[in-house]
């Protein structure tokens, strides 16, 4: 049986809306202090005497560990339920993203649960990311050759 | 030696000669008339051609007499907590995967319900099961060790009554004993549907919670417990809904359209009810549902309410929509409706198990979501 065709745009319509000045308040909020947080790594690694090139590394590898930690833990759902964008958009969105299909599927054996699915939020990501790149490389490479 | 077996065509169809004809004269004998045209202020849903004799009456006295709920930690926690008959905090059900425990929750909930009228297996004709998981996981692993005839069942959230009007059949019918269970569970829900369980995303606030519940019902012909007097199945509705976050929208053209249906064939109006509980609609579907209603001539009034609106508390819990899942409008019967009938709080009730028969497969495919709601009417 088949409903009227006006009915998906009622449902649409009479939905709860998100509270979007509530949401973007806590995203930019947890989203600053993440950012700060990578700042206050940069700083602590440069006071050590680590050097510019290391320290670039060392960062996204310091938030990507603590995403990772929290995930294991289960503390990154609950504060990302809140936070929504704040905590997905920096890296520690992709961490957890990759982290968490991992403890997931652990129960499906490591071949074919934990190793084929561990890329299944990250894997369009990842996969569109690098055909991106090939084809921004590709115009960088063509611009370069026109003489201007 | 091989023998050949042969099967006679009908000319043009392809189907079997045997049966054929016994079919078409089954059908012209059960359905004389063409379908009438009875409701054409429809707004929403078509259903302007209804079939007769849709509504099953269960002739002999059949009740259930006998049921039993388990939950997690969420439901232990919600308002009607105190009435589980089992709770295990860590989810879990001393299983390593959570597959395995809505499987354990299923063998709980029906050793209990067995055991409140010292009953054992041996006692039940037929086993009818389902649940959410794929191929019925849960059901079919969950009650592997009752050696009991099963059934397994699929109605996604609608398997509680579906299972409940089957099994009245059954009794009505045969004079056996049944019972009927079905579970959901949070955890093996999400992993299958939606996202692992540590990503960290937003919800919406149409989406539902699957609720990490179990209910087992046994019924039966005798003068004891809450008498199934009638029992009508529902059609299944192509919702036009494609968002897996509003399944209450994608239900509430199902629910109002069995809902109408049994009004329309019984005679009755929705005041002659001292309760009609759907099964899993939450606060979108609920409000959707109503309105679909008293387009169609009838007002719910107080009488209307949802298992899924009953099972958290909404506000507190942070529960969005309201709870979903086969779990859900079973526990709900089991903690909440029964009793009150039991208790003489309730008089006649009509409960409506609602169910999104969606697949994750079809929904990426860009299908819409279909829905289906039974319709069981009990009567203390």
């Amino acid at each position: 049986m088949k409903v009227d065709e006006k009915y998906e745009k009622f449902a649409s319509e009479h939905a709860a809306k998100s509270p979007l000045g509530k949401d973007c308040f806590f995203a930019f909020t947890v989203g600053g202090f993440i950012c700060v947080l990578g700042q206050a790594f940069s700083d602590i690694y440069t006071l050590l005497g680590v050097n510019e090139e290391t320290v670039k590394a060392l960062v996204p590898v310091s938030l990507i560990f603590l995403s990772v930690l929290l995930t294991g833990i289960g503390v990154f759902d609950k504060i990302a339920k809140f936070a929504g964008a704040g905590t997905l958009v920096p890296i520690t969105g992709f961490a957890n993203a990759v982290a968490a299909p991992a403890i997931d599927n652990k129960a499906e054996g490591y071949v074919m649960g934990l190793g084929a699915k561990i890329f299944i939020i990250a894997g369009p990501v990842i996969m569109y990311g690098i055909l991106a790149s090939v084809i921004y490389g590709g115009i960088y490479y063509i611009a370069g050759l026109i003489p201007i | 030696m091989i023998q050949k077996i042969s099967v006679l065509k009908a000319p043009n169809h392809g189907i079997p000669y045997i049966g054929y004809t016994q079919y078409t004269r089954f059908f012209s004998e059960m359905n004389p008339q063409v379908p009438q045209r009875r409701h054409e202020s429809n707004t929403f849903t078509a259903t302007e051609q209804y079939g007769d004799k849709m509504l099953i009456e269960i002739k002999n006295e059949t009740r259930i007499f006998s049921f039993a709920a388990v939950g997690g930690k969420a439901e232990k926690n919600g308002p009607l907590g105190y009435a589980f008959d089992y709770t295990d905090e860590s989810e879990r059900f001393s299983q390593k995967t959570w597959e395995s425990a809505e499987g354990s929750m299923q063998k709980i909930a029906l050793s209990m319900a067995l055991g409140k009228r010292n009953m054992t297996e041996k006692d039940i004709g037929v086993l009818l099961a389902g649940d959410l998981m794929n191929q019925c996981t849960a059901s079919c692993y969950g009650l592997l060790s009752f050696d009991i005839p099963f059934v397994g069942l699929f109605g996604a959230c609608s398997t509680a009554a579906e299972g409940l009007a089957l099994s009245a059949i059954i009794c009505d019918q045969s004079g056996s004993v049944c019972a009927a269970v079905t579970s959901s569970h949070f955890c093996s829900a999400e992993r299958q549907f939606r996202f692992p369980l540590e990503y960290g995303g937003q919800r919406t606030p149409t989406s539902q919670r699957t609720a990490t519940a179990s209910g087992a019902f046994i019924t039966g012909r005798t003068n004891e417990g809450v008498r199934i007097k009638s029992v009508m199945f529902g059609r299944s509705v192509d919702s036009k809904i494609k968002d897996i976050n509003n399944m209450g929208a994608a239900m509430a053209p199902a629910a109002a359209d069995t809902m109408l249906r049994f009004f329309s064939e019984s005679g009755m109006k929705p005041g002659d009810f001292d309760l009609i509980a759907t099964g899993d609609l939450g606060a979108e579907g609920y409000s959707i549902t109503k309105l679909i209603m008293e387009q169609n001539g009838y007002d719910m009034g107080e009488v209307y309410d949802d298992c899924g609106l009953r099972l958290y508390d909404r506000k507190r819990q942070d529960m969005h929509s309201g709870a979903s899942g086969c779990g859900c409008s079973a526990s709900v019967a089991c903690t909440s409706i029964l009793p009150d009938m039991l208790s003489g709080k309730l008089g006649r009730v009509l409960f409506i198990g609602t169910g999104a028969l969606m697949s994750p497969t079809s929904l990426q495919q860009g299908e819409p979501i279909a829905s289906v709601a039974h319709l069981v009417y009990l009567e203390g």
